[in-house]
């Protein structure tokens, strides 16, 4: 058995202490193993995902025990990708960080950046439900202490807000999965998929009660209205590069979704039926409509990017909601897109907020640097929103062409639309406020408080945005990817079998270790 | 028993419920750990309840489910330094501001949207 699909759990957890042991003053030495770390994950990241591209489910049973007593690492296509996701986005991230010098503003930001990696890989990666919560809790853990840096007092409140609706978040997790236990008497994700058949047909209210639950809080983590409310405050109030982080732990949520209820609770399941299949695709278009509600009416820069980031998750549960082999294919090439859109955004906010000053959306004197952000603003604004050439307008195109045969297409469609326009009509409006405005308004410039942002920051965010033309060019191969993606996931045989017919330590005693 | 476990269960949750609803910090904190107990026995409780039945090998005839006992023991560890770390920030709020009031209404900190 390969220990390759363990190594981007363990590879930054050993990095994290090693940093704070021997490297604890020494700023310099903390962003060079910082970088050597997420470079090293993106390779084994990338040779997971060639690996498992032939349609392999890669199986690690920790400690040599067989599934379903023993905890499972499942690579398959999806979980490979949405790693290779998160370790290319924190390389930009982490770049974006050193070059501004946000990292050095507080104490251990790389040792929990690092931890952040660990648990959001974790997350991925595992085949156990509580083994999920269990990397829930680590990345969460770690992103309270990424949210708090550098301090300050707006933050710190943000920061409290944040750490308590994530903890009742966390508690409803254990309610469901207490709920899934006993009824089901296991916690494997592949051995659910099994059990949750076999419950008879009237008795199914503990197993209905518990699948809700548990994607109410997988919509807590995805920001599904009406659960989005931490999000706006959270995410403006975070240090840029690590908001632009947590760009991807909302893909997190939707990643659960879509494992659990392709897997565990498919859409043809009798037992849930009228659930998760009626009731998901109304809210992510209400999701979709709030969040281009709330970018027009943002009176500050990164609100107005929070609340796209609202509307972009719409978008992809919008997608995951219909619940078809085709919709969650442009799901996952929407979720891409949203990572590096959403991402290059929060990066872009903070380059306007050390060339302006503040993020206030009132025209303001000209700053030094104005007309390169400016550019990359408007690259990263016709991303988010969906305009052509870039990779939204080619995710929204497939989804609204997956949503052709749903009964709910009207709706997706006009709200899709309609959102759009929305979204374009605030970005255009606040790009114009802060850039172009700027020229006719003839005020002296106060100095202090601007800067201009050092050339590596520049860097990072322009590799985001070159990953945005990259991934609207290769729309063609990266959509039979997410094809294949989906296909796998909506036949989920394979992956049921080699989980719990690979045999562990004493498992040649019984048969299958059952 | 079970009406025993059950009631108390529903006790915990619905006074951490209304103390997590509360406008200061402090009792949004004692509200969030009333939660964490009542999980824990829910949690516990979903292996069966059972008197005498131990979980760990030994010369007993029968013994109850002890996977639900050692995830109730991570649960309480988790929520435990999850307890800790939201005290402290808590903490470092309310003494930058001295004001421990949970939301952010307006004139008491940022403007929203």
């Amino acid at each position: 058995m390969t220990h390759w699909l363990i190594m981007p759990v363990v590879l930054p957890a050993l990095l994290a202490p090693f940093m704070i042991l021997a490297a604890r003053y020494h700023m310099g030495i903390q962003r060079v193993l910082s970088v050597a770390g997420v470079l090293a994950l993106i390779a084994i990241a990338l040779g997971l995902a060639v690996q498992t591209s032939d349609g392999t489910v890669m199986l690690y049973q920790l400690g040599d025990w067989a599934a379903p007593f023993g905890i499972v690492l499942v690579g398959d296509r999806l979980s490979t990708m949405m790693v290779l996701l998160m370790a290319v986005l924190a390389l930009f991230v982490l770049l974006y960080a050193i070059g501004s010098r946000w990292d050095a503003r507080g104490p251990h930001f790389h040792v929990l950046f690092q931890f952040q990696l660990m648990g959001i890989a974790g997350a991925f990666l595992t085949g156990d439900l509580f083994n999920l919560f269990v990397f829930f809790e680590v990345l969460l853990i770690a992103s309270y202490g990424l949210m708090i840096h550098a301090g300050g007092n707006t933050r710190l409140r943000a920061g409290v807000q944040y750490v308590l609706f994530n903890l009742l978040g966390s508690t409803l997790f254990l309610f469901a999965l207490g709920a899934l236990y006993a009824e089901t008497g296991t916690l494997n994700m592949a051995d659910l998929a099994q059990r949750v058949q076999l419950i008879s047909a009237d008795a199914t209210v503990g197993i209905r009660v518990a699948a809700v639950l548990l994607i109410l809080v997988f919509a807590i983590k995805a920001a599904i209205v009406p659960l989005h409310f931490w999000l706006p405050s959270s995410y403006a109030e975070a240090p840029p590069p690590v908001a632009a982080l947590f760009a991807v732990m909302t893909k997190v949520g939707a990643y659960a979704i879509i494992r659990v209820y392709t897997l565990i609770f498919p859409v043809d399941l009798a037992v849930t039926s009228g659930l998760h299949g009626t009731w998901l695709l109304p809210f992510a278009l209400l999701s979709l409509a709030v969040g281009a509600i709330g970018v027009l009416a943002a009176k500050k820069l990164d609100r107005m990017v929070a609340f796209a980031v609202i509307s972009s998750m719409g978008m992809v549960m919008v997608a995951v909601g219909m619940f078809t082999t085709e919709s969650i294919a442009s799901a996952l090439y929407y979720m891409v897109h949203s990572t590096f859109a959403a991402a290059a955004l929060f990066l872009i906010v903070d380059l306007v907020r050390q060339s302006r000053g503040h993020l206030n959306l009132i025209t303001d004197a000209p700053v030094k640097g104005a007309a390169l952000i400016a550019a990359l603003f408007m690259v990263a604004a016709i991303g988010i929103t969906g305009l052509p050439p870039l990779s939204g307008f080619v995710g929204k195109l497939m989804v609204l062409n997956a949503a052709f045969d749903d009964g709910l297409a009207v709706w997706v469609w006009s709200i899709v639309l309609i959102s759009s326009l929305i979204s374009v009509v605030g970005f255009a409006r606040a790009g114009s406020v802060l850039f172009w405005k700027a020229q006719s308004d003839g005020a002296p410039v106060p100095e202090a408080g601007r800067a201009m942002p050092s050339p590596l920051s520049f860097v990072a965010v322009g590799g985001l945005l070159g990953l945005l033309m990259m991934l609207t060019v290769f729309a063609g191969p990266m959509y039979t990817y997410t094809t294949a993606t989906a296909e796998q996931l909506v036949t989920p045989d394979t992956y049921m079998s080699t989980v719990l017919d690979t045999p562990g330590k004493l498992s040649d005693a019984k048969e299958g270790g059952h | 028993m079970e009406i025993l476990v059950a009631s108390a269960i529903g006790i915990l949750t619905a006074a951490g419920i209304y103390l997590v609803l509360r406008l200061r910090t402090f009792p949004v904190i004692l509200g969030i750990s009333l939660l964490t107990y009542a999980v824990n026995v829910f949690i516990f409780g979903s292996g069966r309840l059972s008197i005498g039945a131990p979980p760990i090998l030994s010369d007993a005839t029968t013994y109850t489910d002890p996977l639900p006992q050692a995830l109730v023991l991570t649960a309480i560890v988790i929520s435990f330094g999850m307890t800790a770390v939201v005290v402290m920030i808590a903490l470092g709020a309310y003494l930058g501001t001295n004001d421990d009031h949970i939301d952010d209404a307006p004139g008491r900190g940022e403007d929203t949207v």
